[in-house]
């Protein structure tokens, strides 16, 4: 705010002037604070716990957080070009039951599983129309948009559960390949494929310059509200996909699926140091953010600690995370 | 109580800072700096950009905090200083980017923080307290205004009223001109004498080195966060001040006007009898290839709009806009792009740059296409023409990885104009181009124009600064309501022609009712 001419008076100097030894430190710790803690955590749990350590746990947690990682890389997108998607849990939901619903009255396990990125691409999509052609703001748009999508959801089972009986539809969810789940594999395609999109091509550009100014972006010939619609479209799909690995791996559409997933992923965003203003951020900042909840997770469960704290715990290291940002933010 | 200091001049010293030294991460923004305030005195701060006049004047403010050194009130050596405090002992900052409620009342804006309440339930004392201010210092606003429906001249009396509210002594203003028209600045002048001739102490912090100059009593120059000098305004010139701003001497400041226009070409842009619902009304004009053609006219006369609506943001309502001689009707900045129209806007911050991000992504924004396969970036080949582009309108550092906003705002206009230089443009629009940049480099950029002009870009200029329309130009357009209002001359005109025909006719005619 009163702060952004100060950003200017850094500049005639700051790179005139080496940095020092200890400016390098506290920039390196600002820049990998999430990493950092990551390692920290996974050496003090392996010290701490003698079951940690195992290979069957580290893959179990890989695992286990991989719908909420795939979440959280699209929404890594969604936050950099500054809008909030809060209907990825919905989609998730809608593409969970129809799943099931087609495993079930199609006979198909696989185009029922298949089908669950386009699914949430569509109702993406939506999303993103309602942003740019209605001009609502995106945190009211998907609040509301998840409404309707969760009571899709519920409507297409009528509230009830709907069971797979065929154990193919498992595979993607409980089983491995050469020793790893296969959900991991999908994790890592995913995240190969958006950090290319944001990194190296042009569409990737685009996201972080309407997050950072889109006026300046729509003066420079950005397509603005058709970058809006594709990245609000590729939440959708990764909200599809990752309730793809969810519902195999119980072998039921649940309608309340992923219910507050959507949340989880933007406090996993946030913590991984991604700006919550937009026009900064990277994708392995919110996989950091994913995991090292996870790991939160994972060593009060090992330690047979009061769960209760866990949240406690997490909540205060979110805010600790923020508080950091802020102060980085202050700075410039 | 306390302890005092004994100095020379104690008597009228208001407050002083001694050595005081400021650091931002790796930035010295201000180093030893020593500086008394007198009582009943206008104080003008000067300094390039970054030189650190505004963390000066935010420190004594109390809006930020020193790392070493002191700051003295009344003699009395002060701790804790922060906004709350420097306010209770009467010193106020009104900032460069105004710090108002605009879905508040002027009253309410004037009295926000202050007002009185019974065990934090408001009294209803508000009209009433404004009354007695308004008596004692009127600007005659209304004082149930929403503060949102101002301009930007009257926002300016509220935080000057704010501040009075507060019983300020000192007053410190951080660019309070920038964003206004000639006659407003005038206004604001006679508002500050009066301000100092009811005792009080204003500390003005700006660019504009004839403002500076007209209206201070004592000057202080800054230079890369040191004190270069204090002294009375009487004694210094602008080519002195500039001189130590800059810490050399000073050439000439604007370049060789273009000559040799190719007429019998189709003008490169052409409008005819152009409205918009922006406010153009009825504009003609032509720019043909290697001219600079000027608009002159005051903020809010319609010559942004003009821009917007040549580049595609706003549609037009009537008239015709011509290309090369050809219509261009189906108008957006991203046809504009593809043209070979570059538009530099007026809020380099706002409209022009993406500030988090780095000088090459802000260059290559516009352009991705021509350095990428596909939608595949070539980020090699980006650097490299961000480097070219950089060292043409020398960025210095030539840093591309850096981050815009760690530039000082001549480097970030200077970045502007590369970003758009990189597609070659064949018109270039310049809206307000050197808006708060230093002298340094404004003279670079009057330079990269009049290049640009000379290797043939056909160049629309607008600027609220009338000797650069003046000196810059080929032909200067009036620009008045929405309206081309007259043209001049540049070879033979000066800046009081200029104003005579913005002003001088009309205040004839009201003054005439």
């Amino acid at each position: 705010m009163a702060d952004t001419n100060q950003g200017q008076s850094l500049s005639a100097y700051s790179s005139e002037r080496e940095l020092s030894k200890a400016d390098k430190v506290i920039m390196f710790l600002r820049e990998y604070a999430v990493l950092i803690l990551l390692v920290a955590l996974f050496v003090a749990l392996s010290f701490a716990s003698d079951s940690f350590f195992s290979l069957a746990n580290i893959l179990n947690i890989l695992n286990q957080q991989t719908p909420l990682a795939i979440i959280a890389v699209a929404g890594t997108m969604v936050i950099i070009s500054g809008g909030f998607d809060l209907s990825t849990g919905a989609i998730f939901a809608v593409a969970n039951v129809l799943a099931a619903w087609m495993a079930v009255h199609l006979g198909s396990v696989t185009l029922g599983l298949a089908l669950t990125p386009l699914i949430g691409l569509i109702l993406g999509s939506i999303n993103g129309l309602i942003v740019t052609r209605l001009k609502i703001h995106s945190f009211l748009a998907t609040l509301a948009s998840s409404l309707a999508y969760r009571a899709i959801a519920v409507l297409i089972t009528g509230g009830a559960l709907i069971s797979v009986a065929d154990p193919h539809f498992a595979t993607l969810g409980r089983e491995k390949f050469l020793g790893v789940f296969w959900a991991i594999y999908v994790l890592a395609a995913f995240v190969l494929i958006a950090g290319f999109l944001l990194n190296r091509t042009t569409y990737g550009r685009y996201v972080f310059a309407i997050g950072g100014n889109p006026e300046a972006a729509e003066l420079s010939g950005i397509a603005v509200d058709r970058v809006r619609v594709m990245v609000f479209g590729f939440s959708g799909l990764a909200a599809g996909l990752a309730s793809a690995i969810a519902v195999s791996r119980v072998a039921s559409g649940q309608p309340l699926a992923g219910t507050g997933i959507e949340l989880q992923a933007i406090a996993a965003i946030i913590l991984g140091g991604t700006s919550i203003y937009g026009g900064m951020g990277a994708i392995w900042r919110s996989l950091g953010g994913v995991y090292l909840i996870a790991l939160i997770g994972n060593g009060f469960n090992l330690m047979n600690v009061n769960p209760l704290f866990k949240d406690l715990v997490t909540g205060v290291i979110i805010l600790l995370a923020v508080a950091i940002s802020a102060s980085e933010r202050k700075r410039r | 109580m306390g302890f005092t200091v004994t100095t020379a001049d104690s008597a009228s010293t208001l407050l002083r800072v001694e050595h005081v030294s400021k650091r931002f991460g790796a930035t010295q923004a201000l180093h030893q700096v020593s500086l008394q305030l007198r009582q009943g005195e206008i104080h003008g701060f000067a300094g390039e950009n970054g030189a650190g006049k505004s963390t000066l004047a935010k420190i004594i403010s109390g809006l930020y905090q020193q790392d070493s050194g002191d700051i003295y009130v009344d003699g009395e050596i002060v701790t804790k200083w922060d906004t709350a405090r420097a306010q209770r002992r009467g010193v106020v900052l009104i900032a460069q980017e105004l710090s108002l409620v605009p879905e508040m009342s002027v009253a309410q804006n004037v009295f926000l923080g202050i007002e009185s309440n019974k065990l934090g339930v408001l009294s209803n004392d508000l009209q009433e307290r404004y009354q007695r201010l308004e008596e004692s210092f009127g600007f005659g606003l209304d004082p149930k205004m929403r503060l949102g429906s101002l301009s930007i001249a009257e926002r300016q009396k509220v935080e000057i009223m704010r501040a009075l509210a507060r019983d300020a002594r000192i007053i410190i203003m951080d660019e309070p001109t920038s964003s206004l028209t000639a006659d407003e600045v005038d206004k604001l002048h006679a508002i500050i004498k009066k301000l100092k001739s009811q005792g009080r102490t204003i500390i003005y912090v700006t660019h504009f080195l004839e403002s500076l100059l007209e209206i201070c009593d004592r000057v202080t120059v800054m230079r890369d966060g040191q004190l270069v000098k204090t002294s009375d305004a009487k004694d210094e010139t602008k080519v002195s001040i500039v001189e130590s701003m800059l810490g050399r001497s000073l050439s000439h400041t604007f370049p060789e006007r273009s000559v040799g226009v190719d007429v019998s070409m189709a003008p490169k842009l052409e409008l005819r009898n152009v409205s918009t619902q922006t406010g153009v009304r009825n504009v003609s004009l032509t720019v043909r290839s290697g001219e600079i053609v000027g608009l002159a006219g005051l903020v809010g006369s319609g010559r942004t709009e003009i821009a917007r609506a040549i580049f595609g943001v706003d549609p037009i309502l009537a008239g015709e806009i011509l290309i090369d001689g050809k219509p261009y009707d189906r108008r957006s900045p991203r046809q504009s792009v593809e043209q070979g129209i570059a538009f530099i806007p007026e809020e380099r911050r706002a409209q022009g740059l993406v500030m988090v991000r780095s000088v090459k992504e802000n260059i290559s924004l516009p352009h991705l296409r021509s350095i990428s396969v596909g939608k595949v970036l070539r980020r090699r080949r980006e650097t490299v023409r961000a480097k070219e582009l950089v060292a043409e309108v020398s960025i210095n550092p030539p840093r591309v990885a850096a981050t815009v906003s760690d530039f000082s705002g001549g480097n970030q206009q200077k970045v502007l104009f590369a970003k758009w230089l990189m597609g070659d443009p064949s018109l270039i629009i310049l809206d307000e181009p050197t808006r708060g940049v230093d002298i340094g480099a404004k003279v670079t950029i009057y330079e990269i124009i009049a290049e640009l002009a000379r290797r043939g870009a056909a160049i629309l200029l607008i600027s609220s600064e009338h000797t650069e329309v003046l000196e810059l130009s080929n032909r200067v357009h009036l620009v008045r309501s929405g309206s081309i209002v007259g043209e001049l001359d540049p070879t033979v005109s000066n800046v009081d022609d200029l104003l005579f025909k913005l002003f001088g006719l009309e205040n004839e005619i009201l003054e005439g009712r």
